[in-house]
């Protein structure tokens, strides 16, 4: 088995010093995280971690069981890029005067899917949302153009086969939550979405 | 400025509400059935102190002479008692000086809470005198952290700290106040425990279908193996595993932590599994056809490599964390719950077998031990004493009831051993961390946990010099600690490896000591010294009869080594006997 692209969703409760309890459990095995965004969910209260790593499925398997193990995490699930719909946010900035000469430029941003964030005297911003092979590959093609500054968001993803978390949380509510509440992976080899 | 601050807080909230922070603390603490309180107060902590002073006829608190004392005095009490240990610490120092046994207790799910003293809110992040950012420091040694700034929290905080060190999988929490937090006055609508948390399940329903495969498995097994950790101990199901590999008949061995679940004679007992365990169960795991694990993690020490690890077994894993199950060992079997709850369960669907051949296999391994290893340590022909025969004159006159601490080294490993034990929590040690300076403290909480026992502190001579300044706390406060300085005059562990993998190159391994004797007549606690084998059943028997604490210093072989011994990198079935095999 290689290495391979996990992006790992995580609900929790809004709580202060979370995140580093969550980001300590991958520096401690001294595995870089590519890419984290937190984000509130479709739930009032409830927040959600996007984490993306390159790691060994079995290692990203011990790694969500080790998240959820922490009191204030509701659950941890993780996908492969096949299972998931995401986007990142990319913003470029150049020079406006090579904008308005070289109309190759505008183009090639619309040809990107780019759109104007900000256009001022002396600078325009872009905005691209995407993959990151479409965000990098726009970096290679502004930089002749003098590209000033660029960067990119988070990544944020929508699993395919989740249906919310409303019905979840409803369980966990309960002091004797069903099955479902309390799944484990190993123990539910079958479903659908990995859910540990 | 602090004065002025204290007044301005105090004169805010009084015109709303009853009852301070501190004292809320106090109450949560009486609610939770808290008696007694290991720590040391400072600048932080004052009003909780402060408070204290009108609860002293309920809460007796031991005034510790280190941070690292209290922590460990109060994991002692836990182990001993069942109940969480509690300590107080300040800001800064005070809360580093936890660290070690934070670190302790969450390796070894012990349930401590902690509630340190913290700076004012509004100094938060100003590098204020004796502030650390404890939070951030002790998050990856604790259970669950919390900083409370608000004294309106405090019921619910530690409602919620009790109830998440002491269910599930125990382990330490810390609870950070600031000392505003500690001096303002609130409406206090009294104590409610915590019984549920939404993002936290101690435990899972128990599923039928596991159960059902792991008791096929076990009944047509030819030669099934338990072994078993601390979870037994810490789920208060030793009943329930008896009656388990009683029914079942399969032959179990227990880890460092499981200790003591089930009386070390027990017919069906086999011996300590890992590096210093017993031959015949290191050797047959990887000999048996089902691997029946309960309660324990499959830690290094015990596993071996990993790779040489029972490959050949069927393994069934009985564990309440669900990320232990396949963290190390691949379960072909996973019985995700409390054992309490699933033992009986896999009890009812089991056999009555009996396993007689296999059985006498353990006894043949353990016939070899006797002759290569245990009858020299236990009736040893050399002048000097060796560690192996203190423990089975302890074992002789305590008859296996004594609660027995033990530090980290050669003599832990020599007491968990040859220790007999009739009763559960009764071997205290640090297993998963090895912190020297361990004992000590962890022996006088072990007092406190169970004043009807006898509490034995067995220490080497490094290990006793690392914490030997809570002597103070045994001279104030009389707890009654007997201790035992297994004294070799070596780094003994250290030294052991040093001889048997590096060359013999005795790096910083010999250390001096002081005069132990003196040292605790200086605390006002008697004592004595021994080196030879007639004094040694009298002056045992005369510690142990002392009305109060006692030190007896043994000095003991200096060279001795602790065998058998699967050696760091290989398998458990590669566990030699002498250093020739190596």
């Amino acid at each position: 088995m290689n290495k391979q692209e996990y992006t790992i969703t995580v609900y929790t409760e809004n709580q202060v010093g979370l995140l580093n309890r969550i980001a300590i459990i991958f520096s401690r095995r001294k595995i870089n995280i590519e890419s984290l965004n937190t984000s509130p969910t479709e739930v009032d209260s409830v927040h959600r971690f996007t984490i993306v790593i390159s790691e060994y499925e079995d290692v990203v398997r011990k790694l969500c069981r080790q998240i959820e193990k922490q009191v204030e995490v509701l659950k941890a699930y993780y996908n492969t890029e096949n299972e998931i719909v995401w986007q990142e946010l990319a913003l470029y900035k150049v020079p406006t005067d090579v904008i308005a000469t070289e109309v190759k430029v505008e183009r090639l941003l619309r040809e990107n899917g780019a759109h104007t964030v900000v256009i001022r005297k002396d600078y325009t911003v872009f905005a691209v949302a995407g993959h990151r092979e479409e965000t990098e590959a726009l970096i290679k093609v502004l930089e002749p153009y003098g590209l000033i500054e660029f960067v990119r968001s988070a990544r944020v993803a929508i699993i395919k086969g989740s249906s919310g978390f409303h019905e979840r949380l409803k369980e966990f509510e309960q002091k004797e939550p069903g099955e479902e509440a309390i799944e484990n992976e190993f123990l539910d080899k079958n479903q659908e979405v990995f859910s540990m | 400025m602090e004065t002025l601050e204290i007044a301005k807080v105090k004169q805010e909230s009084k015109k709303t509400t009853p009852i301070s922070g501190s004292v809320a603390v106090l109450e949560a603490f009486l609610a939770e059935g808290v008696d007694t309180v290991f720590g040391y107060p400072g600048g932080a902590i004052m009003p909780i102190y402060d408070a204290l002073y009108d609860y002293k006829e309920k809460l007796k608190h031991i005034l510790v002479r280190h941070e690292q004392g209290a922590i460990h005095a109060a994991q002692g009490f836990a182990r001993v008692s069942g109940r969480s240990g509690v300590v107080f610490a300040t800001s800064g120092p005070g809360a580093t000086n936890l660290v070690t046994g934070l670190a302790d207790a969450m390796i070894d799910s012990t349930p401590v809470v902690c509630i340190t003293g913290q700076v004012f809110a509004h100094l938060l992040g100003t590098d204020a005198f004796q502030e650390t950012d404890v939070i951030n420091i002790t998050t990856p040694v604790t259970k669950w952290n919390y900083q409370v700034t608000d004294a309106n929290e405090i019921p619910h905080v530690l409602a919620k700290a009790f109830y998440i060190a002491g269910s599930g999988r125990p382990g330490p929490v810390l609870i950070d106040i600031t000392k505003n937090a500690q001096l303002q006055l609130f409406n206090y609508e009294g104590y409610t425990k915590c019984e549920h948390i939404r993002s936290y399940r101690p435990k899972p329903i128990v599923r039928k279908k596991y159960i059902e495969e792991a008791a096929l498995l076990i009944n047509n097994a030819e030669r099934p193996f338990v072994i078993f950790g601390q979870g037994v101990i810490l789920g208060k199901a030793e009943k329930e595993f008896k009656q388990f590999i009683e029914k079942a008949g399969i032959p179990a061995a227990w880890t460092i932590m499981g200790m003591s679940a089930i009386p070390t004679d027990h017919p069906l007992g086999v011996g300590m599994l890992g590096m210093h365990g017993n031959y015949g169960p290191n050797v047959l795991t990887n000999e048996c056809d089902v691997l029946i694990a309960v309660g324990m993690r499959f830690d290094d020490r015990v596993t071996g490599r990993l790779d040489k690890y029972a490959r050949q077994a069927k393994v069934i894993h009985l564990d309440i964390d669900p990320a232990e199950i396949d963290k190390n060992v691949k379960a072909d079997v996973p019985v995700w719950g409390d054992c309490k709850e699933t033992l009986p369960l896999l009890t009812k669907l089991v056999a009555q077998k009996v396993y007689p051949q296999w059985l006498q296999k353990f006894k043949d391994y353990q016939q070899k031990e006797e002759e290569k290893v245990i009858h020299d340590e236990l009736n040893p022909t050399s002048e000097v004493l060796t560690m192996g025969e203190v423990i089975k004159t302890l074992n002789e006159l305590t008859n296996g009831n004594a609660v027995i601490v033990t530090d980290v080294g050669q003599h832990q490993m020599v007491a968990c051993r040859y220790a007999k034990f009739n009763q559960s929590k009764s071997n205290i040690t640090s297993g998963g961390l090895g912190t020297m300076g361990y004992a000590l403290p962890a022996a006088i909480g072990a007092a406190y946990g169970d004043p009807s026992r006898t509490t034995v502190a067995i220490i080497g001579d490094g290990g006793f010099q690392m914490t030997l300044q809570e002597l103070g706390t045994i001279m104030q406060f009389k707890p009654k600690v007997k201790i035992i300085i297994l004294n070799n005059q070596f780094l003994g562990m250290v030294r052991q490896w040093q001889q048997l993998f590096h060359e013999k190159r005795y790096s910083f391994v010999d250390i001096t000591s002081p005069d132990f004797v003196q040292v605790a007549k200086g605390f006002g606690i008697p004592g004595k010294s021994i080196s030879k084998r007639e004094f040694l059943k009298s002056s045992v028997e005369e510690m142990l009869r002392h009305d109060g604490s006692y030190l007896l210093e043994i000095m003991v072989g200096k060279e001795n080594n602790v065998f058998p011994m699967v050696p760091q990198g290989r398998g458990v079935a590669e566990c030699v006997l002498s250093k020739e095999e190596i």
